[in-house]
């Protein structure tokens, strides 16, 4: 009887014991972040996908067209061509499209690449409407926008722009 | 010609008593989402409104303009006719609620038996609705509704006997009368009628949780096991009004244990401070919601527990309680 | 337990639990052929998820399998990672810096650590428990965080590479990490008010699912469910392997066999895995990271390699069969949710609908690793 009486009593004390802890994260303040309003500033080495690096002193690309990162994708998504120019040392790159789809961002094609011409990039709102958007040319990128405002899902750049 | 004035009044309380459900039923998902996001850090609907406060209007938009699919293979009959089983003694139990002295649309002197026979009606619209939709998680969650059913309704309706007892009536604004004059009055704290009232607060508490169909005793719908239990089936407003229906009978459970327990309408400080020491249709509503605050607070604490789980709390625990407590009430009454 | 009375007409009908049911995370599909409530027979019904991981490897050079590992069960990335690095390591004969095993070390038990997390939310979830998932995740939140610092990454990390590690870390890792195992000390004696302790929870959980040792042995079930069920068996401390001899820590074993037993295994190992950590922290030498002469394309001598790991799941052994040449000739991963599956059937038979989910929840199921 006495054990009886003891199962009841602390049994229904654990459940007010519940019930404290829970009503003291009730009155707690939050700690979400309210995307797409807010953002967190991405980690220095977050794995994006990858994009060309502009070279400080000539503005072009750093590629050298040799293809090792090709070569090391598990998942062939990059096409890299280039071409043969008079009075140009080595080769020019024409081509270099990354197939996000298939993409896996394992970041191999990074470590093969020797003169360091490719790295990851920080943009991470990849929401499109199309298959095709995932098609990433990442050539004519290096001369034009940054990759931040490529691919944000629809309405939400506008509301990020009025918020900030 | 003339229309009696008590059937004028009737009608404006039907209309006001359907408002007030619907009003509840909707906005009080609003509460249920806020709450379990504060609770869990989270900042819940905000998009919609402030505070995300017309979010119960989105959702019914949505609910409406879907389409209601009737599955191959259901009883077409019965399928319609569960939701509108569970919402309609919801609202029908409303005509006996007093929310003050003179805020009540039918003053019954059986007003407690009634809003007892109702609740029950509710199980058989998740019954019929569960059987009708011919599917197997549905039928399983008919099965655990039963049980569920016999256990709680013995500890609760010997509860409700011990008050009757007590007050001597089951008329709920005469209950509620008899309760007059500062919280030490309320039955939860009469000690003189029987030192276990606090406990049989508690009990009834419970049982109305598991009434309702609320976590922890949600076994009947429980997602992670049974999908959607009974409503497995069910899109649309047919979903929507199972829902509203299920709210609707938390706030008559709300309501039931506010004025059995908690002294109904009157202040728990008489005569103190100006405003709030008066007893009013306030201190009702304000009892209310802190019940319900705390039915949706043990929702988003709590595992749920299974139905012989449920069973062995019942007759192990509850019943034994109750009938203690109603004998010693007996005995008290005898005695002073 | 209950102890109904169960019917003895054979009228039992086929309940078919998934692949789209909310208990199984995941593609899992299990065959309940049910009297009333009880159960008299699961089955259940694996391949959905298979993406031929094992193929895959052979199709690819050794590096280029290196991403899919974490993909094989993305909870436990690194572990997974470290077994497939170990196992090339061996066949290849590359020596692995020191301070590249105490960072993979310290990376793979904060990875357990936020495993065991999501699992104690997703499991509290099967049990109708809401916000012990959110408290959970926002734990698991800070150790995402941490390792996206270092790897770049917060699920898939890839961490680890022959030889040893990708990158380095730095001070703000380690006071980052030191602070972690703080704030999550502070907090689990909270998990173990709102949960552990709480009647309903222990109800629910306490004499269900029994599993007992000879199951175990018979179904060759190991991790968590094994040392829930008495039978001491880690292979960090029974087939040592990386640096984790240097380190000192317990393998928790609880005797009882039921669901609350694989609980507290579980909610011990965080603890034990946090003392890893600080002591790998603690003691982490200077040095590289990577070994210095690892050919880049790797052609590791013909044989046959067998390396095992103890991941959040128990233990997953990676054999290769190399012939030289720059692909694997076979890859054979032996995952230990597929063992700790395949005694389920015999374990939920007899028991009830609800105790079966929370038999099913206390085996820490990731389907894709079942697939593979």
């Amino acid at each position: 009887m006495i054990d009886y009486l003891k199962e009841v009593i602390s049994g229904t004390w654990s459940l007010f014991v519940g019930l404290g802890i829970t009503i003291r994260y009730f009155f707690q303040p939050v700690v979400t972040v309210q995307y797409p309003y807010q953002t967190l500033p991405m980690a220095p080495r977050f794995r994006g996908h990858i994009e060309l690096v502009k070279d400080e002193e000539t503005g072009e690309t750093r590629c050298i067209v040799c293809g090792m990162c090709q070569k090391a994708c598990p998942s062939h998504c990059i096409t890299v061509n280039g071409e043969k120019r008079e009075g140009v040392q080595g080769k020019v790159l024409t081509e270099y499209t990354l197939d996000f789809t298939r993409c896996s961002l394992c970041g191999l094609c990074v470590e093969s690449c020797t003169p360091k011409a490719i790295t990851f990039s920080k943009d991470y709102n990849l929401a499109g409407l199309s298959k095709e958007a995932y098609i990433f040319d990442l050539k004519a990128e290096l001369s034009s926008l940054p990759a931040q405002t490529k691919l944000m899902p629809f309405g939400c750049k506008n509301r990020l722009e009025a918020k900030n | 010609m003339t229309l009696d004035p008590e059937i004028i009044r009737l009608l404006a309380f039907l209309v006001g008593v359907i408002a007030f459900a619907s009003f509840n039923a909707a906005y009080l998902v609003w509460l249920e989402r806020k709450e379990a996001a504060h609770i869990q850090r989270r900042i819940g609907p905000k998009e919609v409104g402030p505070f995300g406060l017309l979010q119960p209007l989105v959702d019914g938009i949505k609910l409406m303009t879907k389409q209601l699919i009737v599955p191959a293979g259901v009883d077409p009959v019965l399928f319609k006719i569960a939701p509108i089983l569970v919402m309609v003694p919801a609202i029908m139990s409303f005509v006996t609620i007093p929310f003050s002295e003179t805020l009540v649309a039918r003053n019954l002197d059986l007003g407690l038996l009634v809003i007892s026979a109702f609740a029950s009606v509710n199980f058989l619209g998740l019954l019929l609705g569960a059987w009708g939709s011919r599917n197997k998680y549905a039928v399983i969650s008919a099965g655990r509704a039963f049980s569920q059913n016999v256990a709680y309704e013995i500890p609760m309706l010997v509860i409700v006997v011990t008050l009757v007892m007590v007050s001597g009536t089951m008329n709920l604004t005469e209950i509620v009368g008899l309760q007059m004059g500062g919280f030490w009055h309320w039955n939860i704290l009469n000690l003189a009628a029987s030192p276990l009232m606090p406990v049989a607060f508690l009990i009834f508490f419970v049982c109305m949780l598991a009434e309702t169909n609320r976590a922890p005793f949600d076994m009947s719908e429980a997602e992670s096991e049974l999908v959607a239990g009974a409503f497995t089936e069910y899109s649309g407003m047919g979903f929507g009004v199972f829902f509203m229906g299920e709210y609707a009978n938390i706030v008559i459970g709300a309501c039931v244990a506010t004025i059995l327990f908690l002294g109904g309408w009157h202040s728990p400080f008489p005569d103190t401070i100006p405003f709030f020491g008066a007893s009013s249709v306030i201190w009702f509503l304000l009892k209310m919601y802190f019940i319900i605050f705390t039915v949706i607070w043990i929702r988003w604490t709590f595992p749920r527990t299974t139905f012989y789980g449920l069973l062995n709390l019942s007759w192990k625990i509850l019943i034994p309680i109750s009938f203690v407590n109603l004998i010693l009430t007996s005995a008290m009454l005898k005695v002073f | 337990m209950s102890t109904f009375a169960q019917s003895q007409a054979n009228e039992t009908f086929v309940l078919n639990l998934g692949p789209q049911h909310p208990a199984t995370h995941g593609v899992l599909r299990v065959k309940l052929t049910m009297d009333g409530e009880y159960i008299v027979e699961a089955e259940p019904v694996l391949g959905y998820i298979h993406r031929m991981h094992e193929k895959m490897g052979e199709n690819r050079t050794w590096a280029q399998f290196l991403p899919n590992t974490g993909r094989i069960d993305y909870l436990h990335a690194l572990a997974y990672n470290h077994g497939y690095v170990s196992v090339v390591e061996r066949a290849a004969s590359i020596e692995v810096p020191e301070r590249a095993e105490y960072l993979r070390v310290i990376t793979a038990e904060l990875n357990r650590v936020s495993s065991h997390l999501l699992w104690f939310g997703a499991f509290i979830l099967d049990l109708g428990g809401f916000s012990p998932l959110l408290y959970a995740f926002d734990d698991r939140e800070h150790i995402l965080d941490l390792l996206e610092s270092v790897t770049g990454s917060r699920l898939t990390y890839c961490y680890f590479r022959f030889g040893g590690v990708y990158n380095d870390i730095d001070d703000n890792f380690v006071t980052g990490t030191r602070a972690f195992i703080k704030r999550l000390r502070g907090r689990m004696p909270m998990y173990h008010n709102l949960v552990t302790k709480n009647i309903i929870l222990m109800k629910r959980l306490q004499e269900v699912g029994p599993i007992s040792a000879e199951m175990c042995r018979k179904y060759g079930a190991t991790g968590p469910v094994c040392r829930g069920s008495g039978i001491n068996f880690d292979v960090r401390k029974h087939e040592p392997y990386s640096v984790y001899p240097e380190f000192d820590f317990e393998v928790p074993v609880y005797e009882q066999g039921d669901s609350m037993a694989r609980y507290m295994v579980r909610m011990d190992e965080m603890e034990q895995s946090l003392r890893i950590v600080e002591q790998a922290l603690d003691k982490l030498p200077e040095g590289p990271v990577m070994a210095e002469k690892v050919p880049k394309i790797l052609k590791p001598a013909k044989g046959d390699y067998y390396h095992a790991v103890e991941t959040a799941r128990g233990s997953f052994g990676v054999r290769v069969i190399s012939d030289g040449s720059n692909t694997p000739y076979r890859l054979k991963l032996r995952s230990p949710t597929f063992s700790n599956l395949s005694l389920f059937g015999e374990a939920c038979r007899g028991m009830l609908l609800p105790d079966v989910l929370a038999l099913m929840g206390s085996l820490d199921l990731v389907i894709p690793e079942i697939d593979r």
